[in-house]
């Protein structure tokens, strides 16, 4: 049985899924949304990859690099918005994030 | 069954089973622990698909820069996590009906996809992957000839982020006293010292100790 492009793609679509679901289950909780939300843009690093190794062009790969760029610079001034607030605040719930009445 | 075959399916397997246990992992800390366990088992599923310098990067960035970001700010974070997991089950079954929808979706279209056999040989690679140099090689030929500008683009995104991190933490406190280099070059022999004359027998009890900042005031 040899893994073909599909494998990896069912792979990308569980881990995009879980993704999804972990930032509904985790409502009140900032830091496993952001984590969820790694975990959704390595699902698409994966088709990116995977496509590109397929299809014999490196150009996936490229973009892939540019997601992973993109992902880090979210997460560093996520972390910071997070530390910022829990310094104002002192939590962190989703919640209580309604000072603005948006 | 052959070994790749194997590696995919341990892979796979610890990287959704690792995904699973992030979401609904009790304590925080051990969610960004298994974090990082999926990016590892990700960077496998790159290295078995041939891109291993995207792989060594994923192993970098996120497992030495992102998750020990996590790390510390879950760790540095005096917050009650079990109260915030308090939502969970009554989210559950949205979230799970959400999940199922996604996922269904793009298991429709995944599963109804399907290339054109003739395809792979009309289709005119953008940049094509050389058989003879190594992945990294390929990748700096081409990210530095026809994609510099989205090379240039991502290093200004980093430095904004960084210079946005730092701006977004740092904090001036009240109270705390710093060297201030420029008051203590500024000061002069006539702004420290005050010549004062004790009258005879008195002392210098009710005179007290003067003291001048820097810019002449008594303290």
């Amino acid at each position: 049985m040899v893994i073909g492009l599909a494998h990896y793609l069912v792979v990308a679509a569980m881990l995009f899924t879980l993704g999804c679901f972990g930032i509904f289950v985790n409502r009140k909780n900032v830091i496993v949304i952001l984590m969820s939300i790694e975990l959704i843009l390595l699902a698409v690093n994966i088709n990116l990859v995977a496509f590109s190794t397929h299809l014999g062009d490196i150009t996936g790969q490229i973009f892939a690099l540019l997601v992973l760029t993109v992902a880090a610079a979210e997460a560093a001034i996520g972390l910071a918005i997070l530390v910022v607030y829990f310094r104002n605040r002192g939590t962190i719930a989703v919640e209580d994030i309604n000072v603005m009445k948006g | 069954m052959n070994v790749a075959t194997l590696f995919f399916y341990l892979f796979s397997g610890m990287l959704v089973g690792s995904a699973m246990m992030v979401v609904s992992a009790r304590n925080p800390v051990h969610a960004v622990l298994f974090l990082i366990l999926a990016f590892v088992n990700a960077a496998g599923l790159m290295l078995l698909m041939g891109a291993e310098f995207l792989a060594m990067l994923l192993v970098i960035v996120y497992v030495g820069a992102v998750a020990v970001l996590f790390l510390f700010v879950v760790m540095m974070l005096d917050v009650d996590f079990a109260e915030l997991r308090q939502g969970f089950l009554q989210y559950l079954p949205i979230g799970a009906v959400i999940a199922a929808i996604f996922f269904v979706e793009i298991a429709l279209v995944v599963g109804t996809w399907q290339l054109a056999p003739e395809a792979l040989s009309m289709h005119k690679a953008a940049a094509k992957m050389p058989v003879d140099a190594m992945n990294a090689r390929a990748l700096g030929r081409v990210l530095y000839t026809e994609y510099v500008y989205f090379f240039q683009a991502a290093g200004l995104i980093l430095l904004v982020a960084m210079i946005g991190a730092i701006v977004l933490t740092l904090r001036e406190r009240p109270g705390v006293r710093r060297q201030d280099v420029m008051a203590q070059n500024a000061r002069t022999k006539a702004s420290a010292i005050t010549m004062v004359s004790v009258a005879q027998g008195q002392g210098v009890t009710n005179e007290g100790v003067k003291r001048k900042d820097a810019s002449g005031q008594g303290v």
